[in-house]
């Protein structure tokens, strides 16, 4: 293997609703990024059925290059066609980083043109860098359920390849002026030779939380009282689209059923954000959820144990905090959306 | 059709590991049936290991087992607010082979001893509630489990199944106990750096040292406080009888924080972190409360048949005993293919005529007398720290005027006699 | 009949894992090894499958020799055979290297019994990385279906399995051409209890062990270590926040604080 073939850093950009993913105008920002370090181009792979517009997307955020594979048999992903096209375009030109979303579907890609090229691929990458010279991508990433964070290096194989978590990176600012080369590409394939079928794609909105898989989780302890005023909990974690959570004393006292018990003797869990309010803080509940991301907690007693185990704590009575954050988030939750939402306008205006 | 076995051990703890390693050893086809998620995961103790009856089992164990420390140092605080007498005994001969005891942390220990058993033929099944006896014509034939299809068979099934022992109630072999028959324990494992458990309880490596906590431990109900050197962990708890908890309206976790507190025992415990919180209870009404340990296909075994020894701290020691005797009784018993109850009561005449019978019978008397007079533990404790404190207090008074000082302290004349009466009382349940 | 085969891994269980402050590397003994989460659900949808389809569930996993008991608890699960594949030549496999051996492993097991359909865990705790499932597939040149929470149907007879792969906001229905792989979410199925026979099975169970040697076609330089493009160049501990700040002013004022530093996590209310 002449590494001196492969040249580029690539993105396959995938295709989300008629546009360009997030994660893929996120990817071209990181990507421009270690394009420049290591004085090269940028360039985005772009396979669907009627994308060819989008290609030109793809530059105003920062491609030099873009290789459209545009044809009805990629009217949906699908590992076998999409690989075909990949597999061929990498062929073709070499890349020496392709880089994917961690999305379902840059996983399940990404994971079968590893095997097929041969190549090594890092999961999950949240910070990104390449040395200049040699032009070592290196990919680094939570490990072990996140308690360590680990670099992955691919020193013998190219194209270096890694997934890299949406929501991580960030995209470029859109410049209209931008202007690049649109490569259209093509590979045969029938679609009678493909092996699996998608038969209907159902849209879900429903986000039901549960406790081991939320982002979000409210827990409350006997400091909320009664089970009347566990309700607090219950309105709180509706507000934030969390999961309910509880303290063993909680459980017992039968003001929720045990699936909520965090703790030793409950479930532990690993949420992004982590509310402990009225909880003590004895041990067997923190080693429930020590891990979590952002761990608040809210506590009447400025001496509770649970203020040595949270990022950030409020002395305070819950009775009266959490209305006013109910209230509060009620106002705020829809401007965050909102705001999100009109990036994404803009986006693809 | 359910398949049977020669016996069933219901609990992998010591006693029932016991008994299943002894069967197997013996060709006897057992099956060892546990709760948690492995043997140990749900047994708590505060970790004294004893190497003789233990050596009865596995002789030299202690080359292979997973132990913490040999102790090589007892000792006993009788403690009052801010001050505490000592008592020590540190023998390096207990350093040695083959040792006087250990500690041990339970989790580690128990999956190595049920491993044991497991290499002698006992097939042990996890994650398995016997939620009870299956019982034909008089006679325990069986246990149902909480599984589906969860019905299986036996000749004799032998109830390891700890200090509530469901299937013994259900049988009819006990009552429920009262709250002054069983002890509550809470304890803490707290990481701490091996060099410096070693430096604050001057030891060296591989020398392990126990402390005995009496007094106010306790908040001066009837029970105990303990502090054991692990490898890398320090084992903190404390037990006290459950009447005195409700009497006093206690959580046991308040007081086991009470104790890490205590300025004679923080300390020691200082910059360690909890990495454990256990719960369990001990039974300790002794004698008077054993159960009747044998019927026809089933025997009691462990805890379930309330061997503890509360005054020595003993249990382990006897619930393996009991395990091994079990086991001899009923090696007996298939020889002759006869379980019925008079056959399997020469377990209890074994039992009896062991060292937990004859122990048994030494204290039978002193838990609960120490229960019914609190004054041990909430008033002497703290005059004998007074007089401690009185005496070696260097303030010019003569050591005549600190006698005088300490005798005046006792009280009035009849508190004397009260005291002096108590002692003799304590004497008489302890000789 | 059906031939499953799920493929399995023993994990330490990365929710308890503790790491040693001062070195920075994995205190192993803090967490026990168990059945990697994901992988119980895979085989225990191949176990609903044959009682529903009739056939054989075997399992497969590489890994030390104390990996027979994740094997066992398969068993418990309601697996009937269940094969391991133990050598120091797998040693620091990457998610190419550990495809390559499975695959190995698998084919050798077709050879005893045509295999119909293979199931993994979307991913593993430790890993983390859902590669392996997919890479398994593309050795095999079967298709791969990623992320199933649904099996809606198997056809031997007429060679098809219909089922739903997970979406970001939804899922979709897609029919394959059998053999092919699965790699399933949690959410497909609930753990059934076992029943005690199972558990008696498993306790007397005895996987089959075969080491590199006994695995047919293999390419000696495809495994472990040597065979893992990727390589650990360094770890170090994610910053950990100082902890117990408390946040100061009127109740107002701490509320509008909490309120900042929790939408400062936009991504999760978008």
């Amino acid at each position: 293997m002449n590494f001196d073939d492969y040249r580029g850093i690539w993105v396959y950009l995938e295709v989300k609703d008629g546009n360009i993913a997030p994660v893929s105008l996120e990817l071209l920002g990181a990507g421009r990024q270690l394009a420049d370090k290591r004085k090269t181009e940028l360039a985005g792979v772009l396979i669907g059925s009627g994308v060819k517009p989008l290609a030109q997307t793809a530059v105003t955020y920062g491609a030099d290059v873009v290789y459209v594979y545009d044809d009805p048999i990629f009217a949906y992903y699908r590992t076998e066609p999409y690989m075909r096209a990949l597999l061929d375009c990498c062929e073709k030109h070499k890349p020496e980083v392709l880089l994917y979303g961690a999305t379902p579907t840059g996983k399940d890609l990404a994971s079968a043109i590893a095997t097929d090229l041969p190549t090594g691929l890092t999961a999950d990458t949240t910070i990104l860098d390449i040395e200049e010279d040699t032009g070592l991508l290196l990919a680094s990433r939570p490990a072990f359920g996140g308690n360590i964070m680990a670099t992955i290096l691919c020193k013998k194989y190219r194209p270096q390849m890694a997934t890299v978590r949406p929501k991580v990176m960030k995209a470029l600012p859109p410049d209209p002026s931008r202007t690049g080369r649109i490569v259209e590409e093509h590979i045969a394939l029938r679609e009678e030779e493909m092996r699996t079928k998608v038969l209907e794609i159902v849209r879900e909105t429903t986000k039901k939380a549960r406790i081991d898989e939320a982002d979000i989780i409210v827990a409350g302890g006997k400091g909320m009282g009664s089970k009347e005023g566990f309700q607090l909990i219950h309105q709180l974690a509706e507000v934030l689209g969390g999961a309910v959570g509880a303290s063993r004393d909680v459980v017992e006292a039968g003001w929720i059923d045990h699936h909520h018990q965090v703790g030793q003797t409950g479930v532990t869990v690993t949420p992004k954000i982590y509310f402990a309010i009225g909880i003590s803080g004895a041990i067997q509940h923190v080693v429930g959820m020590q891990n979590s991301e952002l761990i608040i907690a809210i506590n009447k007693d400025p001496n509770a144990p649970i203020f040595q185990s949270c990022h950030y704590g409020i002395v305070g009575d819950a009775f009266e905090i959490i209305p006013l954050l109910i209230e509060r988030f009620k106002e705020e939750i829809p401007k965050v959306k909102a705001a999100a939402d009109v990036k994404e306008e803009i986006r693809h205006a | 059709m359910p398949e049977k076995f020669d016996c069933i051990v219901v609990g992998a703890g010591p006693a029932g590991t016991a008994c299943a390693y002894e069967l197997a050893k013996a060709g006897v086809n057992v099956l060892l049936l546990e709760r948690g998620e492995y043997p140990g995961a749900k047994n708590v103790m505060g970790g004294v290991l004893y190497r003789k009856m233990m050596e009865d089992i596995i002789p030299e164990f202690y080359k292979e087992a997973p132990l913490e420390r040999p102790i090589v140092e007892q000792r006993f605080m009788m403690m009052d607010k801010e001050s505490a007498i000592t008592f020590s005994y540190k023998g390096l001969e207990w350093g040695r082979e083959p040792y006087n005891n250990f500690t041990v942390l339970r989790a580690k220990f128990d999956q190595w001893f049920a491993e044991k058993a497991v290499e002698q033929g006992a097939l042990l099944v996890c994650e398995t509630v016997a939620v009870e006896c299956i019982v034909e014509n008089g006679r325990v034939v069986g246990v149902r489990t909480d599984r589906p299809d969860g019905d299986i068979y036996a000749d004799v099934v032998v109830l390891a199944d700890g200090v509530n022992s469901l299937l013994a109630k259900q049988l009819g072999f006990h009552r429920e106990w009262r709250p002054d028959e069983v002890a509550l324990a809470t304890m803490e494992i707290l990481k701490l750096d091996k060099t410096v458990i070693e430096d604050r309880f001057n030891l060296e490596p591989n020398q392990g040292c126990t402390i005995e906590i009496f007094g106010d431990a306790t908040k001066g109900i009837v029970g105990t406080g303990f502090l054991y050197t692990n490898k890398d962990t320090l084992s903190i708890g404390v037990g006290t009888l459950l009447s005195g908890l409700i009497k006093h309206k206690m959580k046991p976790y308040d007081l086991l924080e009470y104790v890490k507190n205590h300025p004679m025992i923080r300390p020691y415990i200082q910059g360690s972190e909890p990495v454990e919180y256990l719960a369990h209870l001990i039974p300790e009404g002794g004698y008077h409360s054993i159960p009747k340990v044998a019927g026809n296909g089933v025997l009691v075994v462990g805890d379930a048949a309330q061997l503890v020894n509360a005054i020595h701290r003993e249990g382990s020691n006897m619930a393996m005993t009991s395990g091994r005797l079990a086991a001899e009784t009923i090696i007996m018993a298939k020889a002759q293919n006869d379980f019925s109850e008079s056959m399997l009561d020469q377990y209890r005449m074994k039992l009896m005529e062991s060292f937990i019978g004859q122990d048994l019978k030494k204290y039978k008397d002193a838990t609960h007398h120490f229960e019914r007079f609190p004054q041990y533990f909430e008033q002497y404790i703290p005059m004998m720290n007074r007089a401690a404190s009185q005496m070696f207090t260097v303030d010019g008074a003569s050591k005549w005027e600190k006698q005088q000082k300490i005798w005046r302290d006792l009280g009035s004349a009849k508190q004397k006699f009260k005291l002096a009466r108590d002692m003799m009382k304590a004497w008489k349940v302890m000789k | 009949m059906l031939h499953i085969v799920a493929c399995i891994k023993q994990v330490p269980d990365t929710k308890i894992i503790k790491m040693n402050p001062k070195t920075n590397t994995m205190d192993r003994a803090s967490a026990p090894a168990i059945l990697n989460p994901y992988d119980a659900h895979a085989v225990e949808e191949a176990v609903r499958l044959k009682k529903k389809y009739g056939g054989t569930v075997s399992v497969l996993t590489m890994g030390p020799p104390p990996a027979v008991k994740a094997i066992k608890k398969c068993i418990e699960l309601g697996a009937d055979e269940g094969y391991m594949i133990s050598d120091r030549a797998f040693a620091g496999a990457d998610t190419l290297a550990t495809s390559y051996a499975l695959t190995k492993a698998l084919e050798k097991i077709a050879k005893q019994r045509p295999i119909d359909l293979v199931i993994c865990g979307k991913m593993t705790i430790d890993g983390d990385t859902g590669q392996v499932g997919p890479g398994i597939a593309r050795r095999l040149n079967i298709p791969p279906l990623t992320g199933v929470k649904k099996v809606v149907e198997i056809n031997k007879e007429k060679g098809y399995a219909i089922v739903h792969r997970k979406l970001e906001d939804g899922y979709e229905v897609v029919q394959s051409t059998l053999p092919c792989l699965f790699t399933v979410e949690k959410d497909i199925n609930d753990i059934s209890f076992a029943p005690l026979p199972n558990m008696i099975k498993a306790a007397r169970y005895q996987p089959t062990i075969w080491t590199a040697d006994d695995l047919e076609d293999v390419d000696r330089k495809q495994l472990g270590l040597k065979g893992s493009p990727t390589i650990v160049s360094k770890v170090w501990a994610p910053p950990k926040p100082e902890g117990g700040e408390l946040l100061e002013g009127s109740t107002k004022e701490k509320v509008e604080q909490l309120l900042s530093l929790v939408l400062a996590k936009k991504e999760l209310f978008q």
